[in-house]
C-alpha cells in the first residue's frame, strides 16, 4: 500500500438519486491522483483516497462541475450548537463570579478596616485568607491565565493577560507578605496582604465578562429572529395527494398548498387561488397584500385568510429570506471606516499599558509616599486592572450589529458598515421620477366632455381609436376603458400619424385622437377649451383632445400616478436636513409641475437615462455626498455613481444587492427611515468611542497616581475593577439602546 | 541604591516589552490552495500570502478556550465565524485586489495578516 495516499470524507450537496452517485464517482475519479471515490447516496457523503498532490479544491473542482457542493472542511457549527456553547460558557462563568464574588466579599470583610472589627476571628487571619484566595485566583481566574499564555507564545497580549498580570502581583505580594512577613518588615513594610484586592477583582471582572456576553447576545438578535423565520416544513401535492415534506427537500418546480394561517414555505408564483399575505416580517409593511393567480408569494411570509396552490421558484440559498440573511451577516461582518482609528490604537494598546504600569512602579518606588513600595504595587495593579481595550474593540463591530439587524427588520438592507456610515452624510437625495416617485403606470386622471357628448362616449371613441396603438399612452386608456365596461369597436381606415395622435373611422363618424398639433392639422379650433388644457398641463397632465366629425368632443388627461407616500417621505427628509431633488426625462412643464405637488426645489429635468450619471457627477463635484433612489434595473449607473445607490423594490420584487442600500418596501418614507437609522447608528458609534477613549485617557492616568501631588486620591484597584468591569457593559449596552430608536 | 536598581530594572523592562511584543519577525507563509491556521493566542502563522483572483480556501482550528476568540472576522471580504472549539471551519476568499487585509477577533484584539500577490 502507498503510504503517501490519504483518505477524505466530506459532505456532498444536490443529490437526488443512483445517477448522481455515478456521475460523481465518475468526476472525482477523473481527478489526476485520485485512487478511489466512493459516493454515498443516504449519507450524502463522498470518500475519495487520493495522493499528497491532490488539493481540496481540485476535489471541490470536481464536484462542483457536474453540479453538486462538496462541503469540504464546512463543518459550520449550527445555530444551535453555537447557542449550546454559550449557554454553557455562561453558566461556567456564573457560578465562578458567583464562587468568587462570594470569597471576595469574605476576604474583604475581614481586611477592610471599617468593617474588620464587624467580622469573625478566622477571617481576619491572614493564612485562612491565603487558603481562601487560591481557588478564586487559580479556578475562577484560570481563565485569565489560560488566554494570556497562548497570546504570549505568540508575543501579543490581550486583556487577560493584563488581568493575569495585575491579580498575580496582588495575590503574590499577599502570599508573600503571609508566608515571610519577618522579610517584608525588615524592609520598612507592614506585612499587610491584599488578597480581597486579587479576589474582589477577579470576582468582578468575571462578572462584567457575564452581562458582556448576555448583552452581546442581543446585538445579534435581529439576524436570529430571520433565521428563525424561515418554515420546516412544505405541503407537497404529489399525484394528487398533500405530502408534508422538510423544507430542504422541496425543489423548483414543487406545487405546494397554502392554508389560511400558514407559513408560505419558499418563493413561488401562484397558481390557483387567492389570500392576502402579510409580508411584514420581509418588508416591513404591516398591511397584508391580496395575492392572486400570477402573483409572487415570498418564503417565510404568512398566508391570512385564502387557500392557494402555488409553483415553487426558489428554494434553500436562493430565497428571499436567505438572501436577507446572507446581506445582513455580511453587513456585520464588514468593517466602518470610523473603526480604523480603535483598530491601530488597540494592536498597540496592551502592550503600552504594560509598560506605563512598569513606569508608574519606578515612578512610585522612586518618589511616591512611604511605604512606596506598597503604593508602587498597588498602584501598578491599579494601572493594569483599569485598563479596557474591550470597550475601543466592541465600540463599533456592537453598534453595526444592532443598526443593520434592526434595518433588516424594517425592509432596509444594508450592504455594508461603510455604506451605513457614508448613509449618515448625505446632503442630497435624488429621486428617480419615473417608477420611483411614481407608479411607473401612466392613468388616466381626467375626462373632459365638450358639448352632448358624455364621458362613456369620449371614453369608448378613445378606447376604439387606441386599440390599435402601439403608444405608450394607450395602454392608460384602454385600462380606463376596461373598468368602465366600454366595449372598443374596430375602427376603420386606421391611421397613427407620428407625433400628433391617430386618426379613423367609427360608426361611420371621423374620430381623430391625440395632441394639439392634430387638431391644427385637422381644422379644429379648440377655442375656450384652452384654458382647462393649460391648467391639465400646469398640473404635469398629459392631455389628449378628441375630435369627432371635425367638431371638438373632448379632453382626456392622462398622468403618472404619484406614490401615495411621496410627500410625506420629502418631507421627513427635509426635517433631516436632506435636500431632495428629482431627476427625469419629463418636460420641463410637466416635471416642474410634479415637483411642486411634491415639494421638490430641485428639478433635474429632460434628462435622458445615459445622461443621469453625468449629472450625479455634476451634483458630487459641488461638493456634496449624494444618494440616489432608483429602481436599481434602469438606473444602475446612476446608483452605482452616487456616493450612496439606494435602490426601492416594488415590495418583495426587489434585486437584493443592487445597491448600498436596498428598501425591500413601497413606503418612500423608507428613504428618511434609512438615512435616519445610519444617523443614530454613527451617533452611537461615536459616543461608544467617546467613551472607550475617554474611559481610558482619563482613568489610566488616574490609576497611575497624577491627582496624587494636588489632591491625594488615589485610585483602589477594587474600584478600578469595578470601572473595567463597566465600561465594556456600558458600551454594549449602549449600542442596544439603538434597538429602542424610532426610525 | 535600591532606587537605582528598581529605575535601571524598570526601564530594562519597558524595553523588553517594546522589543518583545513589536520586535517581532513577521514570518510569510505563502498558501497554494489551503491552509490551516492554529487559533491559540492569536492566529498561527499569523501572515499568509495567497494568490490574487484565486480561491483559497483558509481552515481554522480554534484550540485556545479565551471567548475572545470565538469568533473571526474577515472584514474586507464580509467573513464573520464562529469558531468551535476543537472543529475546522473553513472559509473561502478570492481577492480580487493586490494588498493587505486583515484577520481578527470580533473584538479586534488578536490580528492576521492576509498579503495578497
Amino acid at each position: 500500500m502507498n503510504n503517501n495516499l490519504k483518505t477524505i470524507t466530506f459532505g456532498v450537496k444536490g443529490m437526488h438519486c443512483a445517477s448522481c452517485v455515478n456521475v460523481l464517482e465518475r468526476s472525482l475519479k477523473k481527478v489526476e491522483g485520485v485512487t478511489s471515490a466512493t459516493v454515498n447516496l443516504a449519507t450524502e457523503k463522498a470518500t475519495v483516497t487520493h495522493s499528497a498532490t491532490v488539493t481540496e479544491n481540485m476535489l471541490s473542482d470536481a464536484v462542483a462541475g457536474v453540479g453538486y457542493k462538496a462541503m469540504i472542511g464546512k463543518e459550520v457549527p449550527t445555530e444551535d450548537e453555537e447557542k449550546k456553547a454559550k449557554q454553557k460558557e455562561l453558566r461556567a462563568l456564573r457560578i465562578k463570579v458567583v464562587v468568587s464574588l462570594f470569597i471576595g466579599t469574605l476576604i474583604f470583610w475581614g481586611t477592610f478596616p471599617g468593617l474588620m472589627s464587624t467580622s469573625p476571628m478566622f477571617l481576619q487571619n491572614f493564612f485562612v485568607q491565603f487558603l481562601l484566595a487560591i481557588p478564586v485566583q487559580f479556578w475562577a481566574g484560570f481563565s485569565f491565565y489560560q488566554a494570556s499564555i497562548p497570546a504570549l507564545r505568540n508575543r501579543t497580549a490581550n486583556m487577560d493577560t493584563l488581568v493575569a498580570i495585575g491579580t498575580t502581583v496582588a495575590f503574590g505580594f499577599s502570599a508573600f507578605v503571609t508566608l515571610f512577613p519577618n522579610i517584608v518588615e525588615s524592609m520598612g513594610v507592614e506585612a499587610m496582604p491584599y488578597f480581597d484586592v486579587a479576589t474582589v477583582v477577579i470576582g468582578l471582572i468575571l462578572l462584567g465578562r457575564y452581562f458582556e456576553a448576555k448583552a452581546k447576545a442581543g446585538t445579534s438578535e435581529a439576524i436570529k429572529k430571520l433565521i428563525g423565520l424561515a418554515a420546516k416544513t412544505a405541503r407537497v401535492v404529489k399525484n394528487g395527494k398533500d405530502t408534508d415534506v422538510p423544507i430542504e427537500e422541496v425543489q423548483i418546480g414543487d406545487i405546494i398548498r397554502v392554508r389560511p394561517g400558514e407559513k408560505i414555505p419558499v418563493d413561488g408564483v401562484i397558481l390557483e387561488g387567492e389570500s392576502s399575505v402579510d409580508e411584514s416580517m420581509i418588508t416591513g409593511e404591516s398591511i397584508p397584500v391580496d395575492k392572486a393567480k400570477g402573483d409572487t408569494v415570498v418564503g417565510a411570509t404568512i398566508n391570512k385568510n385564502g387557500s392557494f396552490l402555488y409553483k415553487a421558484m426558489k428554494v434553500g440559498q436562493d430565497t428571499m429570506l436567505s438572501q436577507i440573511i446572507k446581506l445582513v451577516e455580511n453587513a456585520q461582518a464588514s468593517k466602518a471606516p470610523i473603526q480604523r482609528l480603535a483598530d491601530i490604537i488597540s494592536s498597540y494598546f496592551v502592550p503600552i499599558v504594560i509598560m506605563l504600569a512598569i513606569l508608574t512602579f519606578v515612578i512610585w518606588y522612586n518618589f511616591g509616599a512611604s511605604p512606596s513600595l506598597l503604593f508602587a504595587l498597588l498602584n501598578t495593579v491599579a494601572v493594569l486592572i483599569i485598563a479596557c481595550p474591550c470597550a475601543m474593540g466592541l465600540a463599533t463591530p456592537t453598534a453595526i450589529m444592532v443598526g443593520t439587524g434592526i434595518g433588516a427588520q424594517h425592509g432596509i438592507l444594508i450592504r455594508d458598515a461603510k455604506g451605513l456610515e457614508i448613509a449618515n452624510r448625505v446632503k442630497t437625495v435624488v429621486f428617480d421620477k419615473t417608477g420611483t416617485l411614481t407608479l411607473g403606470k401612466p392613468k388616466v386622471t381626467d375626462i373632459i366632455p365638450i358639448g352632448s357628448f358624455s364621458n362613456k362616449e369620449i371614453l369608448f371613441f378613445a378606447s376604439s381609436l387606441e386599440k390599435g396603438s402601439e403608444h405608450s399612452l394607450a395602454e392608460a386608456i384602454l385600462i380606463e376603458g376596461e373598468a368602465q365596461n366600454i366595449k372598443p369597436q374596430k375602427a376603420e381606415k386606421f391611421k397613427a400619424v407620428a407625433g400628433h395622435g391617430v386618426e379613423g373611422y367609427i360608426k361611420k363618424q371621423k374620430v381623430s385622437f391625440g395632441n394639439r398639433k392634430l387638431m391644427e392639422k385637422e381644422g379644429i379650433k379648440v377655442g375656450e377649451e384652452n384654458q382647462k388644457i393649460e391648467a391639465l398641463e400646469e398640473e404635469g397632465k398629459t392631455v389628449m383632445m378628441l375630435s369627432v366629425d371635425k367638431k371638438l368632443a373632448g379632453l382626456i388627461a392622462v398622468a403618472d400616478v404619484v406614490k401615495e407616500s411621496a410627500k410625506n417621505a420629502i418631507e421627513e427628509l427635509s426635517k433631516l436636513g436632506v435636500e431632495v431633488a428629482m431627476i427625469t426625462g419629463d418636460n420641463k412643464r410637466t416635471a416642474a409641475a410634479i415637483a411642486k405637488k411634491l415639494g421638490i426645489k430641485k428639478v433635474l429635468a429632460e434628462v435622458l437615462p445615459e445622461e443621469k450619471e453625468k449629472e450625479i457627477i455634476k451634483l458630487k463635484k459641488e461638493g456634496k455626498v449624494v444618494a440616489m433612489v432608483g429602481d436599481g434595473i434602469n438606473d444602475a449607473p446612476a446608483l452605482a455613481t452616487a456616493d450612496i445607490g439606494i435602490a426601492m423594490g416594488s415590495g418583495t420584487d426587489v434585486a437584493i444587492e443592487a445597491a448600498d442600500i436596498t428598501l425591500i418596501n413601497k413606503d418612500l418614507k423608507t428613504v428618511a427611515s434609512a438615512i435616519d437609522l445610519s444617523k443614530k447608528t454613527m451617533r452611537t458609534i461615536k459616543l461608544n468611542l467617546f467613551w472607550a477613549f475617554g474611559y481610558n485617557i482619563v482613568l489610566i492616568p488616574v490609576a497611575m497616581g497624577v491627582l496624587y501631588p494636588f489632591f491625594n486620591i488615589l485610585l483602589n484597584p477594587i474600584f478600578a475593577g469595578l470601572a473595567m468591569a463597566l465600561s465594556s457593559v456600558s458600551v454594549v449596552t449602549n449600542s442596544l439602546l439603538l434597538k429602542r430608536a424610532k426610525i | 541604591m535600591d532606587k537605582i536598581i528598581v529605575t535601571i530594572a524598570g526601564f530594562a523592562a519597558i524595553l523588553g516589552t517594546a522589543w518583545f511584543f513589536f520586535g517581532k519577525k513577521e514570518e510569510k507563509v505563502q498558501v497554494k490552495d489551503s491552509v490551516d491556521i492554529k487559533v491559540s493566542g492569536g492566529y498561527v502563522p499569523e501572515t499568509i500570502v495567497v494568490p490574487k483572483n484565486k480561491t483559497t480556501r483558509i481552515n481554522f482550528l480554534r484550540t485556545d478556550k479565551n471567548s475572545c476568540l470565538e469568533e473571526v472576522v474577515l472584514s474586507d471580504f464580509k467573513i464573520k465565524k464562529f469558531l468551535p472549539l476543537n472543529k475546522k471551519v473553513s472559509v473561502e476568499i478570492k481577492p480580487e485586489n493586490k494588498g493587505e487585509y486583515d484577520i481578527s477577533c470580533a473584538m479586534n484584539m488578536y490580528h492576521g495578516k492576509i498579503i495578497v500577490k
